[in-house]
């Protein structure tokens, strides 16, 4: 009887990039219907342009580099990038802004590098800082989250949607008077302005460590990364060292003056820390491959956020933290290669 | 409770290696099949670094099961005996599994009544014997180590000298193979034995036998055989069930917590390693007289109708052994020599059998899974977390891609021991270990390249001074390019095929 041959292993890999993808975005999911819950449709709208910009870009940029269209589509890295990015944006977004971050994410960051796997930088944060400078007004758009007793006006499905497709609001409304400082917006302007952490967590938007609402948001972010890290996806190197460098900094400045430097807890429990930890800092791509690395990796990020945070011009620090840090990969992966078995160091 | 022969009782996690399903129970539930004398047998004579035996038998001639038939041409090479009685009907050239391409082969057809050749006299007491008899002995019983690598037990026991440590690889890591593990359960006691043979060849003073975590019964089996052995040199170690952990490198690094240096031999550490069969092999000769002509081979898979372990003559076609364990159900549509991370997917089931042959696998794709397009890389590490030799597959990858065989150097492609526990991690179904082969290839050309270059270089050099010598009118130096000329010759002429 005669038999196919192949080269050995026999045994396929059991594993692949668009399972991995896709456990990535169920892990995800409970923290963007968390999200939506607090603030609104705006959070679906996002995501729905983000998604179709990724996909459309990835395509043409696929037709034009030759390669088949179809099957790179399905492995759901450009899906990932979309929705961690839609996910970073305030919920109250214009159209254009999110679908340029989204253009310049996959077309620029990922494709002009060479497509999956050869992109240097964080396509979702790359995207993230490409909006961020270039419409610092309309990256304000956070409404007051639907909790407590905070007690502003929020716009509902048809007043966000007309927002979303022509950047007005119906009725003389502004976004303006909708849009509220984040947590980390109001902690900065409030030591700013010489007052103590405990005059400015007297405003309701505070929850017990974060914002009210974001924290929340936080928690269900935290809780798909720690089902990733279950699943095997991620390894916790990465997270272990964002937080942990995060945490440091921050309780050691806070223990230093506790009166002006808002508590560790805090920290963590505001803007993207848990986001960037477990689902951004862990892109495999843009990320080093070692284990040593990644806690080196993962603690720049965590340090650099909390110094952007502190003493920078913008409230988070997590993109350009990570933006950053993927800079000195290379370098990182150079210096933290294993020593290979039965060769001395 | 501690237990004195249990060495090291807390078995080491590694952090490399993959978990793989596997389904060894599928051949497990019977007990290891005594296979008759099939009607035919083709006996590879080449065994370790491809070097063939002298036959000493011409076609045409009746030989006893036995009985030797090719003698070795190398010292602590093996004697190659006759694995049934039968007439030799052919000495030639023909196709075994793995190789590239076909190599001397004794063939031998069945004659009816088994007759056994009883030429070697049994050493019920061989502890007496001095370590270099034992070694000869050795030789003379054919034996080459049952683990894979074909290598002469002798040769290996002769290259290593004296090692104060005995390792007994028991340790099957690949999925579906159990031909160990159903050894040490039915025969714990010839593997001891063999195992205080050949510490007394090596004058080791510690012979640790190495099972996996999941073999209780070759576990129990064994105690009970190191008790009735009552030697103090003998002891158990259970490692880890991932895979690689049965690598020679990776066993000796989870026992005894030591690495062979890069380009050495465990033996540089005082270690020698050997495959329980190996062990089992030996005993079976200086008890009883009987040479290397059978092992236990693993058939299964789920186009075999009955998997189960048979005790196979050397030589069998692998069509023969599957007719034994019930013939194909179903369509087989692999079929596999070995285990599915290192084994060869053979062409035809014609092939016969050698001492190195552990399984046989014929499996649908199913139960291999299909195999999906290959993506780019997408530096997930899953590669670097999984190889036991502490590579970085993705970077390895590069260079092969590059011919940079400066970097695929530095970066330790010698020290890739090609198990595919990368392959097996990647999640962009990248064939890796495929393209490690092409890089080990690359790198020796490269090294060969640079060798000659040194050669014609000395070559150049030597004529300059000879010309510059004759300049002077001085008489001819016997140390000239001619003589470079002869070594350069007999360097090439280290082919195998040509060593007579
Ligand atoms: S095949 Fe080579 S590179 Fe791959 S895991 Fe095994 S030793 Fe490492
Ligand atoms: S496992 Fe595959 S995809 Fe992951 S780093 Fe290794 S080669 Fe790249």
């Amino acid at each position: 009887m005669r038999f196919a041959t192949a080269q050995p292993p026999q045994w396929p890999s059991p594993s692949g990039v668009p399972g991995m993808m896709r456990i990535v975005i169920l892990a995800l999911l409970p923290a963007i219907l968390v999200s939506a819950w607090f603030y609104g449709p705006g959070v679906f709208f996002n995501i729905i342009v983000a998604v179709i910009a990724a996909l459309g870009t990835e395509a043409i940029a696929l037709r034009l580099r030759q390669k088949p269209v179809a099957a790179t589509l399905g492995d759901g890295s450009a899906l990932v990038a979309a929705l961690l990015f839609a996910f970073s944006l305030p919920p109250l977004c214009p159209w254009w802004v999110t679908a340029s971050g989204t253009v310049f994410a996959i077309g620029l960051v990922k494709h002009a590098y060479g497509g999956l796997g050869y992109n240097l930088f964080n396509p979702a944060m790359a995207g993230y800082v490409l909006v961020l400078v270039s419409f610092p007004d309309l990256m304000t758009g956070w409404p007051a989250p639907d909790i407590g007793d905070i007690d502003y006006q929020r716009p509902g499905f048809g007043a966000t949607l007309q927002y979303c497709l022509t950047g007005r609001f119906p009725d003389a409304l502004t976004l303006d008077a909708i849009a509220r400082a984040t947590t980390l917006d109001r902690v900065r302007e409030g030591l700013g302005a010489m007052r103590t952490m405990d005059e400015i967590r007297m405003n309701p938007v505070f929850g017990d460590f974060g914002g009210a609402g974001w924290e929340w948001i936080n928690n269900f972010v935290a809780m798909g990364g720690g089902a990733l890290l279950l699943l095997g996806i991620i390894r916790w190197h990465i997270p272990a060292g964002v937080l942990g460098g995060l945490l440091g900094m921050a309780s050691f400045v806070w223990l230093l003056d506790p009166e002006i430097s808002p508590s560790p807890g805090f920290h963590l429990f505001s803007g993207g820390a848990m986001l960037g930890a477990f689902f951004i800092a862990t892109d495999p791509v843009s990320s080093p491959t070692t284990a040593r690395g990644r806690l080196i990796y993962g603690a720049g990020i965590g340090i650099l956020t909390y110094v952007i945070r502190t003493w920078g011009s913008y409230a988070d620090g997590i993109a350009f933290a990570v933006l950053l840090m993927n800079m000195t990969v290379p370098l990182i992966e150079r210096w933290t290669r294993p020593r290979i078995y039965g060769r001395s160091a | 409770m501690s237990d004195p022969v249990v060495w090291n009782p807390q078995p080491r996690r590694p952090a490399w290696g993959v978990r793989t399903p596997r389904r060894k129970t599928l051949a497990t539930r019977a007990p290891i099949l005594r296979a008759p004398p099939p009607a035919r047998v083709t006996i590879p004579l080449v065994s370790g670094a491809g070097i063939s035996a002298q036959p000493v038998v011409v076609a045409g001639q009746s030989v006893r099961c036995g009985e030797p038939v090719a003698t070795p041409t190398a010292a602590g090479y093996p004697c190659i005996h006759a694995s049934i009685a039968g007439r030799v009907t052919d000495i030639g050239l023909y196709p075994v599994a793995g190789g590239s391409g076909p190599v001397p082969c004794i063939v031998i057809e069945r004659s009816d009544g088994e007759t056994v050749w009883d030429g070697y006299p049994a050493w019920p007491d061989s502890s007496l014997l001095p370590a270099a008899e034992i070694r000869r002995q050795i030789s003379a019983a054919g034996i080459v180590g049952l683990g894979g690598a074909l290598f002469p037990t002798a040769a290996k026991l002769d290259s290593a000298g004296q090692t104060p440590l005995l390792l007994l690889n028991g340790a099957e890591c690949e999925a579906y193979i159990s031909c160990d593990d159903m050894l040490l359960r039915e025969r714990a006691e010839r593997v001891v034995a063999g195992g205080r043979i050949l510490s007394a060849a090596v004058g080791a003073e510690l012979c640790v036998i190495a099972i996996k975590t999941d073999m209780p019964e070759a576990r129990r089996a064994l105690l009970d055989a190191i008790d009735a052995a009552a030697d103090p040199r003998m002891v158990i170690s259970t490692v880890t069930a991932k895979y690689p952990a049965g690598g020679e490198r990776q066993l000796i690094e989870l026992v005894f917590g030591r690495e062979v240096p890069a380009g050495g031999r465990p033996a540089d550490i005082g270690i020698i390693c050997q495959n329980v069969g190996t062990a089992a092999a030996v005993a079976d000769f200086f008890l009883d007289g009987r040479p290397l002509i059978s092992r236990v081979i693993t058939v299964t898979g789920s186009s075999i109708a009955r998997p189960c372990n048979i005790e196979a003559r050397i030589g069998t076609s692998v069509a023969d052994l599957v007719q034994l364990a019930g013939g194909y159900t179903g369509t087989p549509e692999r079929l596999i020599m070995g285990g599915p991370m290192m084994g060869i997917a053979l062409a035809d089931d014609e092939l016969p059998i050698s001492a190195a042959t552990n399984c046989v696998i014929a499996a649908t794709v199913e139960e291999l899974g299909e195999a999906s397009a290959e993506l780019p890389c997408i530096r997930c590490g899953l590669c670097v977390e999984a190889c036991p030799a502490a590579l970085m597959p993705q970077e390895l990858l590069t260079a092969v891609r590059d011919e940079n065989t400066a970097r695929l150097e530095s970066l330790g492609i010698s020290e890739c021991i090609e198990c595919g526990a990368c392959d097996y991690s990647c999640p962009s179904h990248i064939p890796l270990t495929a393209q490690f082969r092409t890089g080990k290839r690359l790198l020796a050309n490269a090294q060969l390249s640079r060798r000659e270059a040194s050669i014609a270089r000395t070559r150049f050099e030597a004529r300059n001074r000879r010309l510059a010598d004759e300049n002077r009118a001085q008489p001819e130096n016997p140390v000239d390019a001619d003589a470079l000329q002869t070594l350069l010759a007999r360097t090439r002429r280290r082919d195998p095929e040509q060593s007579d």
